[in-house]
């Protein structure tokens, strides 16, 4: 297993994650988008960890990047909430206040 | 210093007046006595400064320069003042004369104070600054002038007491509507023109340079012209102003020219420097030997003057041409002042200032200014300014006395008798009678005052009326004014007691105008028959003074004698009030005893201390064809020159009574056998008409011209030029509008349309802000790996 197919599989995933974000209209489906991008750049890190001279840093650097997603996660589920609260809808076309 | 103090007072007495115009009541005669005290406490100063003058012994300290042929020992110190020199001293002067020694008459410089008052400004060679020069002619005319004139300020009080009501009726001025003229009286306003008068006389006569006489000159003029010109409203009176003013300018402008050739020339102004200073030597140290010769060397054009510069200085020489050229351009400023011809045609038109005036100014000062400055730049006159100066003179007298033979206006006789008898006077100077010229000048000042205030106080007993023509009979009415006048008349015409032996200290029994016409009459002779080519220099002054007696008679008889032609008139005039007899009593008086004992008497004694030393003994005449008298010429010649003038003017009186008086031979009858010759006469001798053609209708005519051309040349050029500038800023404008505007706006509508443009990125869906953030990431990183060096 070479590193290139890691990293082409983080990038596949990666793609995956930002068409998610782009395409799709609920809020919690772009949220998962957003976990699949932060979940490939993890496979990144890992993969160079163990084939790149950056050695057991990269491991640590991923368990920051999981813990900083779920904190993310909370807040944008926070704001997705709120924004029910005034749309009741969580339909992100809904969100264009700030056109023009 | 005394005559510093006589001399600015004046200028006080003005400053003050106007001042006080403005705080005092019309009403108020303050203001003339305030003129009066100063002008009369400067005559008491110049008196004294004259005794004081008289009797010190102790020369002064001008000097000729050092350099010059040593001069003996005794030269300015051994003369003694008194007055008997004279006589003792011609045996003396036939030995010097031929041996060119000093000669026997005090220097003039020796006896002169001079100084400076204030440097104003030196600039390399030239110094401006304020001189004084005082010699005896100063002093007798500052008395003179101090004395005259607070005689004139008193009568003027009682003359123009109409100007002291808030409301003054003047007839001689008509409105449009016909009505007459209402004005305030303007009486301080008149004693202030004359403080200011006195001011600029006195300092013309204190003058110690030729710049400094200048400026006086001019503000004499001025006013002469303020005074001519007091009744303001009156047409009349604003023209005569004018024309005095005018004229004497023409006069000022040959002076200019005489004052910068001297200036250029001789490298100075002033007229003597004293002894010891630092100065250059002044212009009568310079021109003249102290013997009063002119070093001329050379002949026709190339003839120069040589200057006496002292020791040590470069030798300086002027070309004769061009002396006599600043002569004749001095000559020229003193023809104007003094009404000769041909600059006279000023003098009777400026009778229509107020009485006074005419006897102030144009009778006894002013005009006397002239001769004055005659009398001072003497030493630089060549021969050639000097017989034009007597040819001049004598013109000038025949002409005056002719037409006031005709005259029917009594101020406008008087005004011709002055131009006359100053014609006698520039004769005098004009034959080497610097003495004669000056005495008969003071003499002159007396009488002549004296008969215009007679004349004003028969003008203001009548009602101001001025037409002899429609007096007579007035002796009954006004017994003081008619026996004054016949004293002044006496004087003027020159009448004495004949065949009497001279009485042993009043000299001739003869009123002081005999004197100083004897005086005249016998340089004349003397220098005619010196030069008998010129005897018409003898003959026409001695025809004359028959003439001037005969119309001076001619104008009493007709005021006073016979019936009056208007009765009315007579029975309504009253003889002067008080203030007005006082300085026509004092006037009488000077003018007859001022002459007293002619030429041995202490007027002519104190002229003769500041005579230039060239006339004295017939230095004047050197390097030129004709002969000057000395002092002995004109002693020999004194008995017929006397005996002919009496007889002439005994002749001129005989044939006044015999037409006016006794009433004989009808004048209007020998007057219709001559029509032309009386229009020709009573024309002024067609001067007016002659100088209207001549100068007064071209100018009017380059006037208009010039005011065509200033419509329509410059005013069209005026006006196409700010058509152009018009046009120009429209174009301008459409420009800016068009060009300019529009790169503005499309600067900012394209702007507006791009934001437009890029407002449409924003439309506020996530999905689009997600989607460009990839692409543009992608792109960086792309380009980011292009451009990395070394990939």
């Amino acid at each position: 297993m070479s590193l290139t197919a890691y990293l082409t599989v983080a990038a596949v995933l990666f793609v995956c994650g930002v068409i998610c974000m782009m395409t799709k209209r609920n809020a919690i489906a772009v949220l998962m988008g957003v976990e699949l991008i932060l979940n490939a750049a993890n496979i990144n890190f890992v993969a160079f960890a163990a084939y790149g001279p950056i050695g057991l840093d990269g491991q640590v650097i991923s368990l920051f990047v999981i813990v900083l997603a779920a904190a993310e996660a909370a807040v944008a589920l926070a704001i997705a909430l709120n924004f029910y609260n005034n749309h009741l809808s969580i339909d992100v076309d809904r969100a264009d206040e700030l056109k023009n | 210093m005394l005559l510093t103090i006589s001399w600015l007072l004046p200028l006080a007495g003005f400053v003050v007046e106007l001042a006080a115009s403005r705080w005092m009541p019309r009403t108020s005669r303050l203001p003339a006595w305030f003129a009066v005290g100063c002008i009369s406490t400067g005559f008491l100063l110049s008196l004294t400064a004259l005794g004081i003058w008289s009797f010190t012994t102790a020369p002064a300290v001008v000097s000729a320069p050092t350099a010059i042929a040593a001069e003996p020992v005794e030269h300015p110190t051994a003369k003694q003042p008194t007055a008997k020199q004279p006589t003792a001293e011609q045996p003396e002067s036939e030995d010097t004369e031929s041996e060119r020694t000093a000669t026997t008459h005090a220097d003039p410089l020796a006896r002169a104070w001079s100084g400076t008052f204030y440097r104003i400004a030196q600039f390399g060679h030239l110094d401006l600054s304020l001189d004084y020069y005082i010699d005896g002619l100063t002093l007798v005319m500052f008395a003179m002038v101090t004395l005259i004139a607070t005689c004139i300020h008193l009568f003027a009080i009682g003359y123009l007491g109409g100007e002291l009501n808030e409301e003054l009726v003047d007839h001689a001025v008509t409105l449009p509507d016909g009505s007459h003229f209402h004005r305030p009286g303007r009486f301080s306003l008149f004693f202030a023109y004359l403080s200011l008068f006195c001011f600029a006389m006195l300092g013309l006569v204190l003058a110690g340079n030729l710049f400094q006489i200048f400026v006086f000159w001019e503000l004499v003029g001025v006013c002469s012209y303020l005074l001519i010109g007091f009744y303001v409203e009156r047409p009349a009176a604003n023209h005569a102003a004018n024309k005095a003013f005018i004229v004497n300018r023409v006069g000022d402008f040959g002076f200019l020219i005489g004052l910068m050739i001297l200036c250029t020339g001789l490298g100075t102004l002033h007229f003597a420097s004293p002894r010891g200073s630092d100065r250059a030597p002044g212009l009568y140290q310079l021109v003249r030997t102290p013997q009063g010769e002119l070093t001329v060397t050379g002949a026709g054009r190339e003839k120069t003057v040589s200057l006496n510069v002292p020791d040590g200085a470069p030798a300086k020489s002027l070309p004769y041409w061009l002396l006599t050229a600043a002569g004749l351009g001095l000559v020229a400023g003193c023809l104007g002042k003094s009404a000769q011809f041909p600059l006279q045609t000023w003098l009777p038109d400026a009778m229509e200032g107020p009485t006074p005036v005419s006897a102030l100014v144009h009778s006894a000062t002013m005009v006397a200014a002239g001769v004055y400055l005659i009398g001072r730049i003497y030493p630089f006159l060549t021969p050639e300014v000097l017989l034009t100066i007597a040819y001049g003179g004598c013109l000038t007298l025949f002409i005056g006395a002719t037409i006031a033979l005709v005259m029917t206006d009594i101020k406008q006789v008087l005004a011709f008798s002055t131009i006359s008898q100053l014609g006698y006077m520039m004769l005098a100077m004009g034959v080497g009678g610097w003495m004669a010229g000056l005495f008969h000048l003071i003499t002159h000042a007396f009488f002549k005052s004296l008969l215009f205030l007679t004349v004003g106080s028969v003008i203001h007993g009548c009602g101001h009326e001025q037409n002899m023509e429609r007096m007579g009979g007035l002796r009954t009415k006004m017994p003081f004014t008619c026996w004054t006048m016949f004293l002044g008349v006496i004087a003027i015409c020159g009448l004495a007691v004949p065949m009497l032996p001279p009485l042993p200290w009043i000299g001739t029994l003869a009123f002081s105008g005999y004197h100083s016409k004897d005086s005249i009459l016998a340089t004349a002779l003397a220098f005619a028959s010196s030069n008998p080519v010129h005897s018409l220099l003898f003959l026409v002054p001695l025809l004359t003074a028959g003439l001037t007696a005969f119309y001076m008679f001619r104008m009493w008889f007709l005021i006073f004698f016979g019936a009056p032609r208007d009765v009315e008139l007579r029975d309504l005039s009253h003889d002067a009030p008080r203030v007005m007899q006082v300085p026509m009593f004092i006037l009488a008086i000077f003018a007859v005893t001022i002459g007293v004992a002619g030429e041995q008497g202490p007027l002519v004694a104190l002229l003769r201390t500041a005579e230039p030393v060239a006339v004295t003994a017939g230095m004047l005449g050197a390097g030129s064809n004709w002969t000057f008298p000395g002092e002995q010429e004109i002693h020999q010649q004194h008995l017929m020159a006397g005996g002919a003038a009496l007889l002439t003017a005994f002749l001129g009186t005989g044939l006044a009574i015999l037409f006016y008086a006794v009433g004989a031979v009808d004048p209007r009858s020998i007057a219709s056998q001559f029509p032309r010759t009386t229009r020709f006469l009573q024309n002024r001798w067609e001067f007016d008409p002659l100088y209207e053609q001549l100068f007064a209708r071209p100018v009017r005519i380059v006037a208009n011209w010039c005011v065509l051309l200033d419509r329509h040349v410059l005013d069209s050029l005026l006006d196409r030029l700010a058509q152009g500038m018009v046009r120009l800023s429209g174009w301008d404008r459409r420009f800016d509008e068009a060009v300019v505007d529009r790169v503005v706006t499309t600067v900012g509508t394209s702007t507006w349309n791009a934001g437009e443009l890029l407002r449409k990125w924003q439309t506020g869906r996530l999905r689009h802000y997600v989607t460009s953030i990839t692409f543009s990431v992608v792109l960086l990183f792309i380009l980011l790996f292009l451009c990395l060096p070394g990939r």
